[in-house]
């Protein structure tokens, strides 16, 4: 294919994504499924996009996403909430003096939030970045733990409402005047996502790649580990504050208890499906997990009748148990998620079809594999 | 805090170390062995509390009866785990494994979740286990008193199987060097196998001696001990079974007093960050070996 072609299929590709989100918006009425699921799927692609970021781009692997998204979400939280209803909210305990007169608008509180999780990825990021494979996955997973304990705690009562949570989060708002807030969600990701693409395409991306294939190779071609890595963690850290800020506008109320560590799990599932290392495989997978586990799998949480014949198993909980057999399955057999360490290319799509794709996998192969 | 209050405390503590250390030997035994965290041992470790619950409640079963029923089974959860869910990773990349071992973690609580619903469970109540006593001024309850007596005695015949039997031998033998030992005719599976079912049967034991003070289960009531137990491994030094066992205790002592001193919020938080510094300062733990890396 000639590149001319591809920019012109990926013009198309692009309008045809524009149209069918329209059609999601003109065709549906505001409390349908697929309207809640497009948009969390969205949430769920940059929180995956980041966190493939840093597991599958720089190979450290990290299990604070959670803790990140949380930091991210009670920011957003603190700072946007509307000055009339901060009595109500913080009912009990009272507001803390500062933040009483402060409601910032929603984009604004984004960057911040992304900016709060940036600050405390880079003041962990110190000592943790240190520490390596498994000792680092279980650093971070201590600190997101930490921030939870912390944001529910007594001592900032007056900030974070303590165990209550933060309620009346405003949620999206109509952007300009003319783009209705149905799509400001996907804008923002977007947006987010192709800063990260253009970053993993260039030569910092490349030094990140290098660090994931062999940190002592890449050392001695003159690539800086302490500050690569510390780079990735900041901006992966930063876009996770985001996806949770979106969330926390997305669910409207936030409180300790909806950021555990099932969400973190959730998250590296979602890139584990898409494939370790690949943004498009991670960007496919969330909205299909999403999808899968909000909307197409919730049948199995209702009890079935086929005529007097009652379908065994079928009660609430069922759905996440198949949901998560089906991870397993994915892990065990088919490591490799949708899209492997590849990127969605133009070629790849043609050659899937043409039927070059078998001789191509046995060229990949033998150039060995990626995450060792 | 006059003496007594602050022997019953430490009784307390000890004996909540007693459970961690427990528990913490199981996930230094396999990650000595596989290199892998288990983060299903914790999962485990709920799963006993509901196999108690099933034996005792819906069979009525005699307690101590139940008790090898639920240590059976609890052995036999987790050698289909490794069979099932690590041995076809076993030569793919580490992080493979450990994604594995979360998806695992994962099923056993949604799988917990639907059989018994997210609603806690009460969990039987053993009478003898629970009977009250009284040494000196300090009055406890039997399971207390005998927990860490429990842990102690696991731990030194633990110990003597792993210096003196041919078994032994071989594990110590394969967390040395994998490849090497099958070279010298070890079966490696038999020797994970024989890791999982020591490290399953002390979970049971620890998770009837964890619950039986304490009122009801729940799904995810295995998670946060889990942990705990897993930071007890890596500041003992992972792979060290002794070292998992200080650390259980100090971990178990260090908490008891951080509630006792009106901090119980941020019991938790102390245990994460006494990881974090332990990492930057000590990353091999108390008793870890120091391992050179190789290019």
């Amino acid at each position: 294919m000639t590149k001319k072609t591809k920019l012109i299929c990926s013009v198309i590709a692009a309008a045809a994504l524009i149209v069918l989100l329209i059609c999601s918006y003109e065709l549906t009425d505001s409390t349908s499924m697929l309207r809640s699921v497009l948009q969390l799927g969205a949430i769920y692609a940059l929180a995956a996009v980041s966190m493939n970021l840093l597991n599958g781009v720089t190979g450290l692997f990290s299990l604070g996403q959670a803790g990140f998204m949380a930091v991210g979400a009670y920011t957003f939280a603190i700072f946007t909430i509307p000055v009339d209803k901060k009595a109500g909210v913080y009912y009990l305990y009272g507001v803390a003096d500062g933040l009483a007169d402060i409601a910032l608008p929603s984009f604004v509180g984004l960057i911040i939030a992304g900016l709060m999780a940036a600050v405390l990825a880079a003041i962990i990021g110190a000592p943790v970045l240190r520490l390596k494979s498994d000792y680092f996955a279980i650093a971070t997973l201590g600190f997101a733990e930490i921030v939870r304990i912390l944001v529910a705690s007594s001592p900032f009562n007056r900030i974070t409402n303590g165990s209550l949570g933060l309620k009346a989060i405003p949620g999206f708002q109509d952007l300009f005047g003319f783009i209705p807030a149905y799509f400001v969600p996907f804008i923002v990701v977007a947006l987010c996502i192709a800063f990260i693409v253009l970053l993993v395409r260039s030569s910092y991306g490349r030094a990140f790649k290098a660090i994931r294939e062999d940190e002592i190779a890449a050392e001695a071609m003159g690539i800086n580990l302490a500050k690569h890595k510390r780079m990735a963690f900041i901006i992966s850290s930063f876009f996770a504050g985001i996806s949770g800020a979106l969330l926390a506008q997305f669910l409207g109320a936030v409180q300790s208890t909806t950021f555990p560590l099932a969400m973190t799990y959730n998250i590296l599932l979602i890139v584990v499906i898409g494939g370790m290392g690949s943004t498009t495989g991670s960007i496919i997978s969330a909205f299909l997990v999403t999808a899968a586990k909000e909307w197409w799998l919730r049948f199995l949480d209702v009890e079935h009748y086929i005529g007097d014949f009652k379908v065994p198993f079928m009660r609430t909980g069922f759905r996440m148990v198949v949901f998560s057999i089906i991870l397993m399955v994915v892990v065990l057999f088919w490591r490799k998620g949708i899209m492997g360490n590849k990127e969605f290319s133009w070629d790849g799509l043609y050659n899937f079809f043409t039927g070059k794709k078998a001789k191509k996998a046995a060229k990949a192969a033998e150039g060995g594999s990626i995450v060792e | 805090m006059d003496l007594t209050t602050f022997l019953s405390y430490c009784l307390t503590g000890i004996s909540i170390g007693g459970i961690y250390a427990l528990i913490a030997i199981g996930y230094t035994m396999v990650y000595g062995i596989l290199r892998l965290i288990n983060f299903a041992h914790g999962d485990i470790f709920m799963m006993a509390a509901y196999f108690m619950i099933f034996a005792m409640v819906d069979f009525m079963i005699p307690w101590y009866l139940s008790i090898v029923v639920v240590v059976i089974a609890t052995v036999i959860l987790g050698v289909v785990i490794e069979k099932v869910a690590y041995k076809p990773l076993r030569s793919a990349p580490r992080m493979s494994i450990m994604i594995s071992a979360i998806g695992v973690s994962y099923l056993l609580q949604n799988t917990a979740t639907y059989l018994f619903s997210a609603l806690p469970k009460s969990y039987p109540s053993i009478d003898v286990l629970n009977k009250r006593i009284t040494i000196g001024d300090v009055s406890t309850s039997l399971v207390t008193f005998i927990t860490p007596i429990i842990t102690i005695i696991a731990v030194i015949l633990l110990l003597m199987l792993i210096k003196h039997t041919k078994v032994g031998m071989a594990m110590r033998a394969v967390s040395k060097d994998f490849e090497t030992a099958q070279l010298m005719g070890i079966k490696i599976n038999d020797i994970i196998s024989i890791t999982f079912v020591i490290g399953c049967f002390l979970a049971a034991l620890g998770s009837i001696l964890y619950f039986t003070p304490r009122p009801s289960v729940f799904p995810l009531s295995g998670s946060l001990p889990g942990l705990k137990c897993f930071i007890a491994a890596v500041f003992g030094g992972i792979g060290s079974i002794p070292g998992a066992v200080v650390g259980g205790f100090i971990i178990g002592l260090s908490e008891t007093f951080i509630k006792a001193a009106g901090y119980s919020e941020f019991s938790d938080v102390f245990t994460f960050v006494l990881l974090v510094v332990v990492l930057m300062f000590r990353p091999t733990g108390l008793f870890g070996e120091k391992m050179a890396e190789k290019v």
